[in-house]
């Protein structure tokens, strides 16, 4: 299953920030990414510590990827997973009472976020321990980016700030719509819809390149 | 929250604050299952089935936590739990109706990553219910996970028939969806009183 190791390179980090993006391009772990980005500064603390059980769970199941019997792999992943997130969880609770009480749930809920148990499967239970700790630190720095961007949408439209800070003055109106549930759904999908018009044009102009010289 | 009715516990969990629509849980299979009304019918029932379970069973769970100060290992013996209750939902489904069991395929034991369930299991225990309590507060949250889905279902149905650009056509046109649909449960939100 082992047999081969893929040598660690920067594609190996950066395929997981931007060309596979776990949010925009996989469409994983909606929950959190549409719950706790009413503000930039809850996405960044949600994508720190998805990042966190990220990086720690590839480390453990590629540590021990050679002695988990192959039926009970899921089970175990999950038990792993479930450490890192109570070490979190507790570690937030401590240190940031503020993040805690404004992400409350969703912390514990990191459990059941299948980019975690997808990383899981699909890469640190084939590869080396290195390679694995870059790829995960990859995919969060991945999600953490797409929490930023759609946290940081919804906070400058829904509330004028940005990180807190105000932004446009006294006699902004808040488009309050933008930090309540739906904006969630509308920001998203905003998103979504422009990087699909930007492949939609990308792959309209190399064709338009292309045409010439089929036509020669 | 000892004081409140079961009715309003009730209507909150199924209505006001929809887990899908307003809370965010369990997007996945609202995203992934609600092509069709069908499936997502039997899909929705089989959520509410391993909610009951599952929330029963984290009652009892907690109960014992507490009372041996073991309460940092909550979260791994309730996804334990999820997990055996969706095994068990899965063995009765493929004894009793063979069809739904194949309808439903890949996604049953996915239920056990649907953070609905999970949720449901560290709300009550955040809300300090008690076990009736807990019980309908699952049931609220099953039947509207379901309401949501065969709503969803309906649109996407008949989205399929309309003239959508390719550019947004598929995930985006859904999120969309979605917006619109929670927006139109936040009308819901008077109905808590507060």
């Amino acid at each position: 299953m082992d047999s081969k190791q893929t040598p660690i390179t920067m594609d190996t980090f950066l395929a997981q920030v931007w060309r596979d993006n776990p949010v925009f391009v996989m469409a994983l772990g909606m929950c959190p990414v549409l719950a706790v980005t009413s503000s930039a500064t809850n996405g960044l603390a949600m994508g720190i510590a998805s990042t966190f059980v990220l990086i720690g769970s590839n480390l453990l199941v590629s540590m021990l990827r050679k002695l988990i019997p192959k039926q009970v792999r899921i089970a175990t992943y999950i038990v792993i997973i479930a450490t890192f997130v109570t070490m979190v969880d507790y570690i937030l609770q401590a240190m940031a009472p503020a993040i805690y009480a404004a992400l409350g749930a969703f912390i514990q809920l990191i459990v059941v976020n299948c980019i975690i148990l997808g990383r899981a499967e699909a890469y640190a239970s084939k590869n080396g321990v290195l390679a694995s700790v870059v790829n995960g630190a990859g995919t969060g720095a991945g999600f953490t980016l797409a929490l930023l961007l759609l946290g940081g949408v919804r906070e400058i439209l829904g509330a004028g700030t940005l990180f807190g800070i105000d932004l446009f003055g006294p006699h902004f109106q808040p488009w309050l719509v933008m930090i309540l549930p739906p904006g969630g759904f509308f920001a998203l999908g905003a998103w979504l819809l422009l990087f699909s018009w930007l492949k939609q044009r990308k792959t309209r102009r190399a064709e338009l390149k292309g045409e010439p010289l089929h036509a020669g | 929250m000892q004081g409140e009715s079961l009715s309003f516990i009730f209507l909150n969990a199924a209505i006001i604050n929809n887990f899908v629509l307003a809370m965010f849980l369990g997007i996945c299979p609202f995203l992934g299952v609600s092509a069709k009304l069908k499936t997502a019918g039997s899909m929705g029932a089989a959520t509410l089935l391993v909610m009951l379970i599952s929330s029963a069973c984290a009652y009892g769970l907690n109960y014992l936590l507490v009372e041996f100060e073991l309460e940092f290992l909550r979260l791994i013996s309730y996804i334990a739990v999820i997990a055996s209750s969706v095994q068990l939902v899965e063995m009765v489904m493929k004894r009793f109706s063979p069809a739904l069991f194949r309808a439903l395929g890949i996604f049953l034991p996915l239920i056990t990553t649907n953070c609905a369930i999970l949720g449901v299991a560290l709300f009550q225990t955040t809300h300090e219910f008690n076990l009736v309590q807990s019980l309908v507060y699952s049931f609220g949250a099953g039947v509207g996970f379901t309401i949501a889905l065969v709503l969803m279902a309906g649109l996407r149905e008949k989205l399929e028939l309309s003239d959508v650009p390719t550019v947004s056509s598929g995930l985006v046109m859904s999120l969309m969806l979605a917006g619109l649909l929670s927006l139109s449960f936040m009308g819901f939100a008077g109905l808590g009183g507060h």
